[in-house]
């Protein structure tokens, strides 16, 4: 069991990766966007990170970014999650320091495949 | 594990439908000549966030349709295209259209998709011709097709020194790759540093993996999908290996790095002997952050085929033999079970002599990188009708102020509770003192819980800047609209039932009321109309305005038209008050707009307007100044689930009438009672008639008396007249919890719903029109009042009832 | 008055009746059967939602007279039909022991809570599919759509309604007279 941290500004999909991630036994916090994932993040560590880019305020990309740099972040994995189009921005995580991404659309299971790898 | 993926729909459409608000009033805002980045970024961002919802929840042709339209967005919002006004217009018009699609889905209803293919081929045809075409989306090349039978697999894989910093382990791949099928991994350490020089934070091995099974290429590449671009990964299928003489098991003890021996070092050892494969068992090792870096956590599987004799791989181990666990045996038996080095899934030292054709023993549930088939996520091709459950969102603070009040009412409860334990008469004030806090807590609590339902009628104002926008441009009129007191808030229910009105009345103003640019000019105007839109709060009301600076309604012409149609006579249209000449507006049936436009139709509807207001126990008035304008201002209860009523009794009956509803009641007299010709009895109400109803009557149910003289009259208005209703007695009046009927049983006439009493019994809740249409009541003709009127020779009756 | 709830299937045993046990299979569907004049029928207990006494209702004006009118059930309206009334038998006078079977049954227009008042609740069963019998086919002009089937407890006939169906109906049919002919055609059956 784990403690992972959802980020995403769509509740539905928040919901859908939270109530995923629930029913796989693991603890979730849920963040509507960057500014109140850092905000949520720093207040207790987490052992995932899992974050949409595109977000108001601040997009996952910057919030990866501004995560690697705290000292209890550094070696965390981050996962973004992305749509197929936005090739662009895989390169732009890896270079913020995403551990990888997970494809939109996904389903349940595809989820819980790709965080088990890291887990 | 099966998650039921339709519970989250009603979440996707809520919030998509919002998403589309915000890209609508975003659109509107755009000014293509000066194109602000940030405008474009929201109108991007609801685009992608519905995109990704629909796509994800199964809405295929949501997900298509806004995938297009994303595309373009990503091109304008990087600036290799700009936008035009056209373009503005397309992209309001594919707001509209998926607003369609979205409610279609949302009722569960097979969408039309024949508006979105026509604007996505407009979208397609928009990205072919302009714009930097580079941002075409890059297809990954398809895998090898799939070679089935077991294969063997030889991958280096040197991830980048930064790859620790993206929280990607190598162990985790490898760990991955080893269930896939047997791996033999060895370590290629020749870039390790000293130890001395060894960054923490930095990865500096190769691997070499052998990797036997039933495998494809792209599941390996997948394994590698996240670190590919900075890592140097090969993959080729693999030829059998040379067989293997010694199968060595290494654990070193964990302080070996700190007496100087480094693994790395004897591997290179064993490697000058002949060709060694070394697979690293990495159970043992913690997470990377957890590593201490001067511990050795590894244990090694090493096969080495060699001509040295064992002395010579003995000595290699001589300074270590003591803290390490170490097993050296010939050939390729798999390591004894004893060895504590060996973990189940790193067991494959087997048979390093031969493996290529080893028959696949790979066990069919390794495969957690590929996930099953997937059942379609349910609901979008159900063909069950999407009960509708529609929820509301609620601002925290409003939550948190609720919270406060049951913790009052806990403290208030438990002060009672105590008082109760041990009661006397000396304490009573105590007890009162509690109740009434009691009430306080509440009747707060109350308050609180219809604030939750209340929202600021922004959402219902929303929608006007798009369509004054889109009727001036059809209309070739110049207009401007202001929206005020939108954060006024309205109960939920009531902003639904009163949109429709508003668009209405909107639509007229904007038709009939703002004059033609050039009529404008000519009348000393600004070109540019307007149209205010304003919402207050007043007592327990909310009050709306819909204002224009046009041409004012025209006394003359609605009279001239009145009198056309019969609604008043001529002798009397010169006695009318302006207020009641322009309510003739809301008759069925009038218009005043020489040209029927398809705007705002054919004058059907203001009156549909009105009776909707009054269905909701509003009112609605006008006010107009010739040439400068209108104004229309309707008041709305602030919620409809709770009402002011009084409690009436008929026989051993209670019924609940609206407060709002009664005009006075007061004790029959039967010598006021006079029966006219149809069968309806008629009150003399001082100078008018007015009509009874025995609601024992219209419910067949037993009063206390059937004699009028005996009862108490309840006098209310309905649709503009008077109705008497009979009835036993007036009980209290108190603020009801309207509760549904319908939910559990049906409509039923001359009821509107449904409370519960203090006492915890059910009352009904009159509905006035419904009784009256029950009852049968006509108001009298003129021929009948004159001819009563006649009877009592009361002649002041005459002049005042030809009005009503 | 007291309320007993039997929401789901493994709190039976809190119902006043006492589990039967006899030549009945323990793992099938469960029903909760009462009476009513003199012939025991049976519903689906994931329907049953609660068991209580009679209280007055509200009476909904120039509603039929089977719909006895509404109660407060903990805040939601809930409306009392008399299925003795409902089924064209005798109606008999409310008691201190007369009983309201509240059921959620489904409708067209989604869950509906509703009442019925029995003038006994009997017993519990677990019944498997296999010991129902089919209703006999009473021609076109006996609509038995309504009934799931027929079982045989301890020598005597229960009818099993498909509750949803039967509330829902129109035109709720006269089921004294299907009662007494449904049994004699599966009497006729079992005789031959």
């Amino acid at each position: 069991m784990a403690k992972i941290l959802a980020v995403d500004d769509s509740a539905s999909m928040r919901q859908m990766v939270s109530f995923t991630l629930k029913g796989a036994g693991h603890d979730v916090v849920e963040a509507s966007d960057g500014v109140e994932a850092l905000k949520v993040a720093k207040s207790g560590a987490v052992d995932l990170v899992i974050s949409d880019v595109n977000m108001p305020n601040m997009d996952g990309i910057t919030l990866i970014s501004q995560l690697r740099q705290l000292p209890s972040y550094k070696f965390t994995p981050m996962l973004m999650l992305t749509t197929e189009s936005s090739g662009d921005k895989k390169s732009q995580g890896k270079a913020a320091g995403a551990t990888g991404w997970i494809v939109k659309p996904f389903n349940p299971d595809q989820l819980l495949a790709t965080i088990n790898k890291v887990l | 594990m099966s998650i039921d993926l339709s519970q989250f729909h009603q979440v996707f459409f809520e919030e998509s439908f919002e998403g589309l608000e915000e890209m609508e009033s975003c659109l509107m805002e755009l000014d293509p000549s000066a194109v602000d980045g940030e405008v474009i970024n929201s109108i991007f961002r609801a685009a992608h966030s519905i995109k990704g919802g629909s796509a994800t929840f199964g809405f295929d042709v949501v997900a298509d349709f806004t995938h297009v339209l994303e595309t373009l967005l990503d091109e304008i919002r990087a600036e290799t295209r700009g936008i035009s006004q056209d373009d503005v217009d397309l992209f309001l018009r594919a707001v509209d259209c998926l607003r369609e699609l979205l409610s279609q889905l949302q009722q569960g209803e097979q969408p039309d998709t024949e508006v979105a293919q026509e604007l996505k081929a407009a979208f397609e045809k928009i990205l072919r011709e302009g714009g930097d075409t580079t941002t075409a989306v890059a297809t990954e090349p398809e895998p090898d097709a799939g070679e089935t039978g077991t294969q063997s697999w030889k991958i280096y894989f040197r991830p980048g020194t930064d790859t620790l910093r993206t929280g990607n382990e190598p162990a985790r791949m490898l760990r991955e790759l080893a269930a896939l099928g047997q791996a033999q991994v060895t370590v290629a350490a020749e870039e390790v540093p000293g130890l001395g020089a060894l960054e923490p934070e930095s990865c500096y091995l190769g691997w070499h993996i052998s990797l036997t099974g039933s495998i494809e290429k792209a599941q390996i590449e997948e394994v590698f999908e996240w670190v590919v671009d900075e890592s140097e990964i090969r993959i080729e299928a693999q030829a059998a290996p040379a067989s293997a003489t010694w199968s060595i098991a290494y654990r070193p003890g964990t302080d070996v790095l700190r007496t100087g021996n480094e693994p790395a070092r004897m591997f290179r050892e064993l490697a000058a002997l002949g060709d060694l494969t070394v697979s690293a068992d990495t159970d043992g090792l913690p997470q990377f952050s957890q590593l201490d870096p001067e511990s050795s956590y590894l244990g090694w599987q090493l096969t080495l085929t060699t001509e040295a004799d064992k002395s010579s791989i003995d000595e290699i181990f001589e300074w270590v033999i003591d803290e390490s666990d170490l097993t050296i045996e010939t050939g390729a038996e798999p390591v004894s079970a004893a060895s504590t080095t060996v973990a189940p899934e790193s067991e494959p030292a087997a048979a390093p002599a031969a493996p290529a054709p080893v028959p696949t023993s790979t066990p069919t549930a390794a495969k957690p990188a590929k996930s099953p088939p997937q059942a379609k996520p349910s609901g979008g091709d159900g063909a069950k009708k999407a009960v509708e459950t529609s929820s509301i969102r609620v601002g925290i603070d409003k939550i948190d102020n609720l919270i406060n009040m049951v913790g009052e009412l806990v403290i208030t409860q438990s002060m009672l509770g105590q008082l109760g334990t041990d009661f006397d008469l000396d304490r009573l004030p105590n007890l009162l003192e509690g109740l009434s806090q009691l009430e306080h807590n509440t009747r707060e609590l109350q308050e609180s819980v219809m604030r939750i339902r209340m929202l600021p009628i922004s959402f219902a104002f929303s929608r006007f800047p798009r369509m004054v926008r889109d009727l001036s441009r059809r209309l070739n009129k110049k207009m401007e609209i202001e929206l005020k007191g939108e954060q006024t808030e309205l109960d939920k229910t009531v902003m639904e039932k009163i949109g429709d009105p508003l668009v209405h009345l909107v639509r007229n103003a904007v038709d009939h009321g703002i004059e033609p640019p050039e009529k404008r000019l000519a009348a000393g105007k600004q070109e540019e109309g307007k149209i205010t839109l304003n919402a207050y709060h007043q007592g327990g009301n909310v009050v709306i305005e819909i204002i224009d600076d046009g041409r004012g309604l025209d006394r003359d012409s609605i009279l001239a038209k009145a009198v056309e149609k019969e609604l008043v006579t001529e002798r009397d249209a010169g006695q009318l008050s302006d207020e009641q000449v322009y309510d003739l507006i809301f008759h069925p049936g009038f218009s005043t707009a020489k040209e029927v436009s398809d705007v705002s139709g054919r004058g059907v509807g203001m009156d549909v307007v009105k009776r909707n207001i009054l269905a909701l126990n509003g009112s609605v008035e006008i006010t107009s100044t010739a040439g400068q304008g209108s104004k229309i201002t309707i008041r709305l209860p602030l919620t409809l689930a709770i009402l002011d009523g009084q409690l009436v009794r008929v026989g051993s009956h209670t019924y609940i009438f609206p407060l709002v509803s009664i005009i006075e009641s007061l004790q029959c007299d039967s010598s006021l009672v006079n029966q006219v010709a149809g069968g309806c009895d008629v009150f003399q109400l001082r100078n008018e008639y007015v009509p009874i109803i025995r609601l024992f009557d219209v419910f067949s149910i037993e009063p206390d008396s059937r004699n009028l003289g005996e009862s108490l009259m309840v006098v209310v208005e309905c649709d503009g007249e008077k109705v008497g209703v009979v009835i036993d007695d007036l009980m209290a009046q108190q603020q009801v919890v309207i509760k549904s009927l319908e939910q559990n049983y049906q409509k039923v006439e001359g009821i509107s719903g449904a409370t519960i009493l203090g006492d915890g019994t059910v009352a009904l809740i009159l509905d006035i029109p419904g009784i009256v249409k029950i009852a049968g009541v006509r108001h009298l003709t003129d021929n009948q009042v004159t001819s009563l009127a006649r009877s009592h020779s009361n002649s002041e009756l005459m002049a005042l009832s030809a009005s009503a | 008055m007291q309320a007993v709830n039997v929401g789901a299937t493994d709190e039976n045993d809190q119902l006043p009746a006492e589990q039967h046990q006899g030549d009945v299979v323990e793992d099938g569907d469960q029903y909760l059967t009462f009476i009513m004049a003199h012939e025991e029928y049976g519903v689906d207990i994931l329907c049953v939602q609660e068991i209580r006494g009679w209280e007055a209702a509200t009476p909904i004006p120039n509603a039929p007279s089977h719909i006895k009118g509404v109660i407060n059930l903990r805040g939601t309206i809930v409306p009392i039909v008399d299925l003795r009334q409902c089924f064209g038998l005798e109606a008999i006078e409310y008691t201190a022991v007369t009983v309201v079977i509240v059921l959620k049954v489904e409708t067209e227009k989604g869950s509906r809570i509703m009442g019925i008042v029995v003038d006994a609740v009997s017993d519990v069963y677990s019944l498997a599919a296999a010991e129902m019998k089919s209703a006999p086919d009473l021609g076109d002009a006996v609509n038995t759509d309504y009934i799931r089937g027929l079982v045989n407890v301890d020598g005597k006939m229960v009818i099993l309604l498909e509750i949803d169906r039967l509330l829902s109906m129109d035109d709720i049919p006269n089921l004294a007279e299907v009662s007494r002919q449904v049994l004699s055609g599966a009497a006729d059956a079992e005789a031959q």
